[in-house]
């Protein structure tokens, strides 16, 4: 008895969207489905390369990964620290796998400082701890990475306060056009900056600074289970006693660029 | 030193708060658990916050110093690595890490923890060497004090294993016998930001401290050590306000353990 | 086959008990605890970072550097002096090759990431259960990896291949309850991939019949399989609502 059975093997999708996998887990079985980021083919099966969340689209299934250090992107808006001066450049911690440069020429004037600084009058400007919010200009083949403060907006960060923050996460912490850091702000009449490399700076009244702190950290533990930006209203709103209201400003939110002068 | 975590963190301070919401002489809420690593001698891990350190007890027969014949030996070692704050480096023992096993080892050497003497088996030829390792698996700050409290627990937590008939240790046989435990020095670190005084930092306070001032108290309530840190000054007016928090303090942490120890 | 009656009275495919969880470490990048009967690792990953000093970099892709050490108040007998030590370098380079096959770093050249495990605890199998645990360390940190690494000691007492020895049973003919046909014992560690069955890591101390080594490394790698779903559940479990 000849097996006419059908060599094409039944295609399965194994997961459903917004599932955490980890690496190694089988995602779908079959020819039908397509590997995209964070997930690879081996044989007829889908594998997960990396922990992060399933997002489906049509037949493509890609990994929105929910670990690990930033990774550069040019226009991404980040905090990054100064490490170290040379006769050009400032040299930076950006919290990722490798630094980043500031060229002397990327300076600008939004910290004061004039936008054609001397030459080896570096420090002057900008001195080694230095925190400053700057914008990727360039992400070379190396991982070599540019900045420049040259930008509304971006300059040097003082007096406030350095947190760290899931760098996966930023996007819940900055919210749907903002929401979610204009309530922050309404509660607590902080200024925030938020980089999209997980580094946050705050500048509040003491009274303040925990609970906006506290509120950042509720995000970060809370952002998977849904209704996250009304909890983070109603625990606004019990710990500073003020009523607030959702609201997304529909301008061009490119991120804290506007939200922080 | 960052001198803006600095300024931020006396910003909060000059307005009675921390970053933590903690008030001025509150520690983080401490954990104690004995016996974690069954193997060992001895063994406590104590969680105090975000710091979690495990120290276990080691004990071998060996022959006393010349100068101490009649006496057993005690030594603490704390193991600072990277596993518990990349900011420890691998390699030799740095400078903090043997400070943290020096004040700790000071403490229990001066109270006295246990009676050396009666670790003595043979005057001159043979006695029970014990050694205190402290290990944190997560870390910040406070190392002396949780660490300090993780000693003492781990020495209460002893039992001497047994000794065959050919004098050798037999470390899978543990006696009932436990150490001859006398007191309880326990150390309470109280740092200096500006002008403020703290206990328990965390490790951004401890990053921004001017001088800290740790205090060893016996169960009497005497000192037994005192070690000050840190690049600052104290005036007399600061070490005695901060010898009335630590002993505050010291008699609270205290109530914590000997619960744990019954 | 004569070994029957496990001094603890284990099957001789079964292993102790195990448990393990990812992000015990708070200020790493990645981290896990694993725990096999009293055998107790944790790990700690740290990266991709600047990797230091410039002359060990690889500017075709990351660096993985594992290292191990044992506390020392984890051994079975005397205290293990810590500092630098032959025997720890050897089982962390053993241990990183082992992870290195799964482990994608040709997006991160220059950079490193380092692979802290220490062990609490070690009553055999130590080197296994540092992998076990790294695996999820890495996998927690966001690395890429095809799949996850896991490990088991195989062993031979009394002529018989079986699974997750203890010190007693490296130790057999000392413990023995019964007469004893071969008084050879070995101690064979094996890590595999999961998901194409490659062994990442073999070693052998004793002595055994060669023809034995293939059964062994197929009952590690059974075992292997199971503890891969484990080290994947820990996971999972700290992700647990999303």
């Amino acid at each position: 008895m000849e097996n006419k059975e059908n060599n094409k093997q039944e295609s399965k999708l194994l997961v459903k969207d917004r599932d955490v996998v980890v690496p190694g887990q089988v995602l779908a079985e079959g020819f039908d489905f397509l590997p995209s980021y964070g997930t690879y083919r081996d044989n007829e099966n889908i594998l997960a390369d990396k922990l992060g969340l399933i997002h489906l689209e049509g037949k493509v299934i890609k990994i929105i990964p929910m670990a690990g250090r930033y990774h550069p992107k040019r226009y991404d808006v980040i905090i990054a620290k100064v490490t170290d001066i040379g006769m050009n450049a400032w040299r930076l911690n950006i919290n990722s796998a490798y630094g980043a440069m500031l060229s002397s020429k990327e300076v600008g004037g939004g910290g004061g400082y004039g936008s054609y600084p001397q030459k080896g009058n570096l420090s002057k400007i900008y001195k080694i701890g230095d925190y400053l919010f700057c914008k990727i200009i360039q992400v070379s083949g190396q991982n070599l990475v540019d900045v420049s403060t040259n930008g509304p907006g971006l300059r040097k960060l003082y007096n406030g306060r350095i947190i760290h923050v899931n760098t996966h996460k930023v996007p819940r912490i900055i919210g749907k056009k903002g929401s979610m850091v204009n309530l922050i702000k309404q509660a607590t009449d902080c200024k925030m900056v938020v980089g999209q490399n997980g580094i946050v700076w705050l500048q509040c009244e003491p009274k303040f600074e925990s609970i906006a702190v506290r509120a950042i950290r509720k995000i970060e533990e809370e952002s998977h289970i849904p209704g996250l930006t009304n909890r983070i209203k109603e625990f606004l709103e019990k710990e500073t006693g003020k009523k607030l209201d959702i609201t997304t400003k529909d301008e061009k939110v490119n991120n804290e660029v506007k939200n922080d002068i | 030193m960052d001198k803006e975590a600095q300024e931020n963190i006396i910003k909060l301070l000059s307005e009675g708060l921390r970053q933590d919401d903690r008030k001025f002489d509150q520690f983080r809420d401490i954990e104690i658990e004995l016996g974690v690593v069954e193997m060992a001698e001895g063994s406590a891990r104590v969680k105090c916050g975000g710091t979690e350190v495990i120290a276990g007890i080691k004990m071998k027969l060996d022959k006393p110093y010349p100068d101490s014949a009649d006496r057993g030996m005690l030594m603490v070692n704390a193991e600072l690595t990277p596993l518990s704050n990349p900011r420890f480096e691998s390699g030799p023992p740095s400078i903090e890490s043997i400070e943290v096993a020096r004040v700790i080892d000071k403490g229990l050497r001066e109270g006295p923890a246990m009676d050396v003497k009666k670790l003595c088996i043979e005057v001159g030829e043979k006695v029970w060497s014990i050694n205190v390792d402290v290990c944190p698996i997560n870390e910040d700050g406070n190392l002396i004090d949780i660490g300090g409290i993780a000693a003492i627990a781990a020495l209460n937590n002893a039992r001497f294993p047994a000794v065959d008939k050919d004098g050798k240790v037999n470390y899978k046989k543990k006696t009932d016998q436990k150490l001859p435990i006398d007191d309880e020095p326990l150390p309470v670190t109280i740092i200096k930001i500006g002008e403020h005084l703290i206990v328990d930092p965390t490790e951004n306070e401890v990053a921004v401290l001017d001088a800290r001032l740790t205090f060893i108290f016996r169960k009497d309530g005497k000192l037994c050590a005192v070690q000050k840190g840190g690049e600052g000054s104290l005036s007399v007016e600061d070490i005695k306000k901060m010898s009335d928090m630590a002993e505050q303090t010291v008699n609270q942490n205290r109530k914590i353990l000997e619960k744990v120890l019954k | 086959m004569t070994y029957k009656n496990r001094l603890d009275g284990r099957k001789i495919d079964e292993t102790r008990k195990i448990t393990a969880k990812a992000g015990v470490i708070k200020k790493a990048d990645g981290s896990a605890f694993f725990k096999i009967g009293k055998t107790w690792a944790y790990a700690a990953v740290y990266g991709p970072k600047d990797f230091h000093p410039r002359f060990m970099q690889d500017p075709t892709k990351g660096v993985l550097r594992f290292t191990y050490a044992m506390m020392p108040f984890s051994g079975m007998g005397e205290r293990v002096r810590p500092g630098p030590n032959r025997r720890a370098k050897e089982i962390g380079m053993v241990s990183g090759n082992a992870l290195k096959k799964v482990v994608n770093l040709d997006d991160f050249p220059n950079a490193v990431v380092d692979v802290v495990v220490e062990l609490p605890q070690a009553d055999a199998g130590s080197r296994c259960a540092g992998i076990c645990a790294a695996s999820i360390a890495l996998a927690d940190a966001g690395i890429p990896m095809t799949d996850m690494v896991a490990a088991v000691a195989a062993g031979v007492v009394d002529d018989t291949v079986c699974l997750d020895l203890t010190y007693e049973e490296e130790h057999y003919p000392e413990f023995a309850k019964e007469k004893v046909d071969s008084e050879d014992v070995a101690d064979i560690p094996v890590a595999v991939i999961p998901s194409t069955g490659e062994v990442t890591l073999l070693q052998m101390d004793g002595i055994m019949k060669k023809e034995q080594l293939i059964d062994a490394i197929k009952l590690a790698k059974k075992k292997c399989n199971e503890i891969a779903e484990i080290q994947k559940a820990a996971i999972h479990e700290k992700y647990k609502g999303n």
